[in-house]
């Protein structure tokens, strides 16, 4: 297949999060990508690109980037068009603080690795609590933290880079590990709006069939409930 | 005593900014006391007070202090460059400082055993990330992680490894001797 100029690649997995923030970020940007749904753990293909295996990985001609939030404000500085950070430097502030909320405090706890490992080293019945308390004490802080400062999004009338976190972390609070909005009367209103955005509900609706298309590896071990 | 804390400190003396230092001892829960929360409701700490502005979370108060302050700049011009400091901080905040926070290590030592902590900093300090950083910085590590002057990985990566190191007698090898500053 020839190709005029080498297209980025996203190593990607259709349901995490992490990855599902990088391609709302791409579709955002209008940038064309070549999006590789990795099989496993370990896949070879991603390993020959990215030695450390982490999805997600961009491939932008000889630069490999891997982190979201790394990969993010990477595409932030090389396509600027659609910013995904405001000018004021206390909104961009914000979006920071929203996006290491996510990143460093609630994703990393309630990934499905770490939380299969809890039921084995604790016990299965404590996978649940265990990722809901770390998602509502990171919920807790969002929710302050944006009392005033949304608008229509997290931090204004326009998507930002907070709103790409809020977006897939409240999908996985809600859908997945069917956490009790009722404190995060902010966070859920904000759900809602993202759902009704149709740049978000591309990206629910590919990662959807990209799950169902490829009968992936799905990261839960086979004994996971 | 918080590696978070450590790296806004080591980032505000290079920049040469004078600030009040007040420290907040989270293993006496400090972060909680009405006070604190007062001044900043989300109850993280490092955080920082500049004027009307407060920002808690280490990463976004050293961009934030980058932007601000741009005399010692703590990323390199190259993109690619800079995009591996962010990594390297990335990989350290999110893949390894929160699993070693207080509350996660308490609450393995009460629901496994204080034996099961040690393991726990192994399995995850050192196996994946560990080796993932080693991996990443391979290439371009000088006299520094990654390079000759000090960036944002060398912020994240020093305390952490110091850390490791007092915490839980963890030594991690990367392939350039981190001076600490």
């Amino acid at each position: 297949m020839e190709e005029e100029n080498q297209a980025m690649k996203l190593y990607s997995h259709p349901m995490s999060s992490c990855s599902r923030r990088v391609r709302l970020a791409l579709y955002l940007k209008g940038l064309k990508y070549e999006c590789i749904n990795i099989t496993g753990v370990g896949d070879p293909e991603l390993l020959k690109v990215n030695p450390m295996g982490y999805v997600p990985a961009l491939v932008d001609g000889t630069t490999v980037v891997s982190d979201s939030y790394a990969i993010l404000l990477y595409l932030e500085e090389k396509y600027p068009q659609h910013a995904l950070l405001p000018q004021d430097i206390i909104k961009k502030s914000i979006n920071y603080q929203a996006a290491s909320i996510v990143s460093s405090s609630i994703q990393p706890l309630q990934n499905t690795t770490l939380v299969h490992y809890i039921g084995e080293l604790v016990s299965p019945d404590e996978k649940l609590p265990w990722a809901q308390n770390h998602i509502r004490k990171g919920f807790v802080a969002l929710e302050k933290l944006l009392a005033n400062h949304a608008g229509k999004y997290a931090t204004g009338d326009e998507i930002y880079l907070a709103d790409l976190y809020l977006t897939f972390q409240l999908d996985n609070a809600i859908n997945r590990f069917k956490l009790d909005m009722t404190e995060f009367p902010l966070l859920l209103k904000l759900y809602k709006v993202y759902c009704q955005t149709p740049s978000i509900q591309q990206i629910f609706a590919e990662s959807s069939q990209q799950q169902i298309d490829k009968s992936l590896f799905n990261f839960t071990k086979p004994q996971e409930a | 005593m918080s590696s978070c804390s450590f790296r806004v400190r080591i980032a505000l003396n290079l920049k040469g900014l004078d600030y009040e230092y007040k420290a907040i001892n989270l293993f006496k829960n400090e972060q909680s006391h009405p006070e604190y929360l007062k001044m900043n409701p989300i109850g993280y700490v490092p955080a920082l007070v500049d004027g009307d502005i407060v920002l808690a979370d280490s990463f976004a108060i050293i961009l934030y202090l980058e932007e601000k302050h741009p005399q010692h700049p703590l990323l390199p011009r190259d993109l690619a460059k800079k995009a591996i400091n962010y990594q390297v901080a990335n990989i350290v905040a999110s893949s390894i400082q929160p699993l070693l926070a207080l509350p996660v290590m308490n609450y393995i030592g009460e629901n496994v055993g204080e034996d099961a902590k040690i393991q726990w900093v192994y399995k995850h300090a050192a196996k994946g990330f560990a080796a993932a950083l080693e991996i990443l910085l391979k290439d371009h590590a000088g006299k520094y992680a990654t390079g000759d002057e000090i960036y944002l990985a060398d912020l994240f990566l020093a305390p952490q490894i110091i850390s490791l190191k007092e915490r839980f007698n963890f030594d991690m090898r990367l392939p350039s001797t981190i001076q600490v500053v």
